[in-house]
Formats: structure tokens, sequence, C-alpha cells
């Protein structure tokens, strides 16, 4: 692919803490190379306000190899930008043209508040693994991996949703800000595999009373979170989620929940 | 689990939604099939014979009233649902994906259930109150036929019937998929067929009931 360089005009949402109310700020980067990932992009920007004696803008940002979930950045109305299976680290400045403004804003659902400009509070997400996302394990010597015999298709089918990286782009994609997505992949990879059986009747109870609790939206099966997802997380656990709870409110045995 | 408690959390709302939806989707199937007796063009004959025995038969009435109470249900969780979910972002982004991400239908399902609604209203008070009200307090039941005829010789009538069709048309391809994938019906290996299925009644149904005013407004059936 051909590198040349490129000048953007970002327009960019600035936040000085929780409570500041926020605004955009308009900012001109040139000499961009086409071979640049976005956060390097922002990182030239960052480096150009350092230069300037102005405060560089916030984001998160850790792996910067598509595996963390950690760059939430809703760009030009997309979470992370407008290629497919894409974190924002992975998306490269390829896909802009000389002259394009990007308009970067931070996830909003008032289940993930703004922390500083682009950096969002994600615990909310550990708050709903806390009350289900575990399974009991035995003390002692751990035991041999072979020993429990699992389906090559079951166990395909659990790594699928043990893919989910828990970035939150389901909740900023989501026209609800739900995050049924997110919750359905965790339940998913541990109702597909024995090693989840013990809590299956009350971790989807629980996970769900935790993800109502935490403010965010509810499901109404309009598919933009598998549209946006990076590791292509798909309805079916949605539905598969809806049947764990079927079961275990229709069960009887629940009472725990 | 209390059953109230079941049914009162975020997924355990959607099974109301979900439930009430599919006994309006059977109600639709009914209600078309008893109307379609116009088509026999035998001058109502057919047509209200079939829609005597609706609106006499013991169980037809009574579950007429749950039929009611489901849709007073569906309206009233649907509209709860559309302003909570609204709620859950108070900040609203400056760019949206739009259509991108998502057809328009799934994202305006209060839209088309509102459309619905205002339909139904004009639609029970030229129909279904009247007659009901005939029957109790005036005369005995109304010729449905003729007066679907009279109806339908006006041009605003039949045009907004055709509103109210498509509204259903569009809000029935989402809801009925919605209302399997709630159940978690929609795995790999049924969700070609319930999307087929979803898509096939979503056309048909409305398509027939359209039918219905076009074919007295252009003189199909007499």
């Amino acid at each position: 692919m051909e590198h040349h360089t490129i000048g953007l005009t970002l327009k960019v949402w600035r936040q000085k803490n929780n409570k500041a109310k926020g605004q955009f700020e308009t900012f001109n980067v040139k000499n961009i190379s086409t071979e640049m990932s976005f956060l390097e992009m922002f990182d030239v920007l960052n480096e150009q306000l350092v230069a300037e004696n102005k405060e560089p803008v916030a984001f998160d940002h850790d792996c910067r190899e598509g595996i963390c979930g950690a760059c939430s950045m809703y760009i030009n109305g997309r979470a992370h930008g407008p290629w497919h299976n894409t974190t924002t680290c992975q998306l490269h400045m390829r896909e802009y043209k000389d002259g394009d403004t990007i308009v970067v804003e931070p996830w909003r659902a008032n289940s993930f508040p703004v922390l500083k400009d682009l950096i969002v509070d994600r615990s909310s997400f550990d708050r709903i693994i806390q009350a289900g996302g575990y399974i009991s394990v035995n003390t002692g010597n751990a035991v041999d991996a072979n020993s429990l015999p699992i389906e090559k298709h079951r166990a395909d089918e659990s790594f699928a949703a043990a893919a989910c990286i828990g970035c939150g782009a389901c909740v900023a994609a989501c026209p609800n800000a739900s995050a049924m997505l997110f919750v359905s992949a965790k339940v998913s990879h541990l109702a597909l595999l024995p090693q989840g059986d013990p809590e299956r009747k009350i971790r989807s109870v629980n996970m769900i009373e935790q993800m109502d609790k935490e403010g965010f939206g509810s499901c109404t099966n309009i598919g933009a979170c598998e549209a946006e997802c990076p590791k292509g997380i798909s309805l079916e656990n949605i539905a598969r989620l809806n049947r764990e709870y079927l079961g275990a409110v229709f069960s009887g045995d629940s009472q725990n929940a | 689990m209390s059953w109230k408690h079941s049914f009162s959390t975020s997924i355990g709302k959607k099974l109301q939604m979900s439930f009430t939806g599919l006994f309006l989707i059977l109600f639709l199937l009914v209600h078309c099939y008893v109307n379609a007796q116009i088509f026999w063009n035998d001058g109502g004959a057919k047509f209200n014979e079939a829609a005597h025995f609706m609106g006499n038969n013991f169980l037809i009435r009574t579950t007429e009233i749950g039929l009611f109470a489901f849709l007073i249900l569906h309206i009233v969780q649907g509209l709860a649902l559309w302003a909570k979910n609204r709620s859950r972002r108070s900040v609203r982004y400056q760019v949206t994906a739009g259509n991108k991400t998502s057809p328009w239908y799934r994202r305006s399902m209060g839209l088309l259930g509102t459309l619905i609604l205002l339909f139904l209203i004009i639609h029970l008070s030229k129909f279904w109150i009247p007659n009901r009200y005939a029957q109790t307090f005036g005369s005995g039941e109304l010729n449905l036929y003729t007066r679907m005829r009279e109806e339908f010789s006006i041009t605003w009538v039949v045009l907004f019937y055709l509103g109210g069709c498509i509204a259903l048309a569009w809000h029935l391809v989402h809801g009925f998929y919605s209302s399997l994938q709630t159940l978690g019906l929609t795995t790999h290996k049924y969700k070609k067929m319930i999307n087929g299925i979803g898509i096939g009644f979503s056309i048909i149904v409305p398509l027939v009931f359209a039918l219905m005013p076009l074919a007295f407004y252009l003189n199909w059936i007499i």
C-alpha cells in the first residue's frame, strides 16, 4: 500500500472531570502517516499540544494490539471507528483522506460516566462480573486439564463467547445503552462448559439484576452491538442468556437468587 | 425468585413484551382469516356468519377480554421501556451511526407502535365499539359488511388504513423475530427459519388486511 501523509481536522470531546460540563474542541493535525494507527495519530496530537503548553487529550489505551479493550473512542458515530471487528488501536489512518474532519466522542451511557475527556469509568462491567461471572473450584492441586471431556463444538462456542474483551462498544453502540451483549458473552462462555454448571441457576439472574442496578438500558434486539463488537460476539449469545434466565426463573429452584 | 420479581427485571419486561406480542400475532392471524371471508364476494354472507360467531361465542368473548388486557400491557410496557431506555444516555452523541449498524425499523418500534395505536383507536371507533354498543344496548349486531363498504368508500379512510397496514408490517418484521429471540429460540439452527417465517408473516398478513379497504374502494367486491 502506498504510504503518504495527510492533514486532518479533529473535533474532540473535552471534559475536565466527572462533574464538569464538557464541550468539543477543534484541532488540526498535519503530517499524519497513513500507516499510523488512530491512537498514534492521537499521540501526535498530544505531542503537539504539549509543545504548545496545552493540556493533552486524555484517552484510554493499553495493549495497542486489539486485545485489551481499553481504547474506547466513538469515531464519527461509530464505536472504534468504521472498520468491522476492530478496536480503535487497530484502526489505521489509511481509512482517511487528506482534509477529513473526524468527530471523536467518549462512550455515552449513564452507566459509563466520563472521567476525563475520552476516558469513561467502566467499573460497572466489573461489578456485573462479580455478581455471577465466576465458577466454584475446589482447593488443592490443580486437576489434570484433560480430566473433563468437553465436546469440540461446545469448546469452540464457549471460546468464541470468551473472546469478549469487555470494551463496552456494545453499550456505546446500543441506542438503549444496554449491556446485554456483554452479559450474554460472560454468561455464555461459562454456561457452555461443565465447570459453569454449579452456579448456573443463579448466574444469569444475579448478573441481570446487577446489570439493571448499574442503570444499563434493556435490550430490544436491535443488533447494533453485534455490528460494532470488535470480537464478533454474536446475538445468539443473547438468545442463550435469555434461555438461561428462563431456565432459572421457571425451574423453581433459584431461591438463592 | 417470585413470579413478580421474575417478570420485573429487564429480561422479565422483555418477556412480557414477547408473550403479549406473540398473542397479538395470533390474534392478527385469526382476525385476518375471519375478515378475508369478504373475498368470497357473496355480498358478505360468509363474512357476516363468521363475524356473528366471533361476536357471540362465549369462549371467544372471554378471550377478547384477555386480548384487551394483553394489548394494554403491551402498549404500557412498550412505552415505559421506550422512555426508560432513552433515559439511559443523558448526553447524546453528536454523530450517530444511523442505518450503518442497524436497520431503522429495529430502532423505531416505539414510533411504529404508536402509529399502530393511533390507527387502532380510529379502527375500533369505526367497527368494534359501535358494534358491541349496538349488540349490548341497541337493536342487535350491526351488518359489519355494509359498514365496511360504507367506510371504505371514503378516500381518507382507505389511505389511513393503508398507512396502518404499512406501520404494522414494519412493526411485525422486527416484532416477530424479537419475540422469539427473547424466548431464546433464535439459535443457529432456527434463526434463518424464524427470520423467513417472520418476514413472510409481516408481508402476507398486512397485505391481506390492506387489500380489504382497497377491494371495496376499487369495487373489486360488491
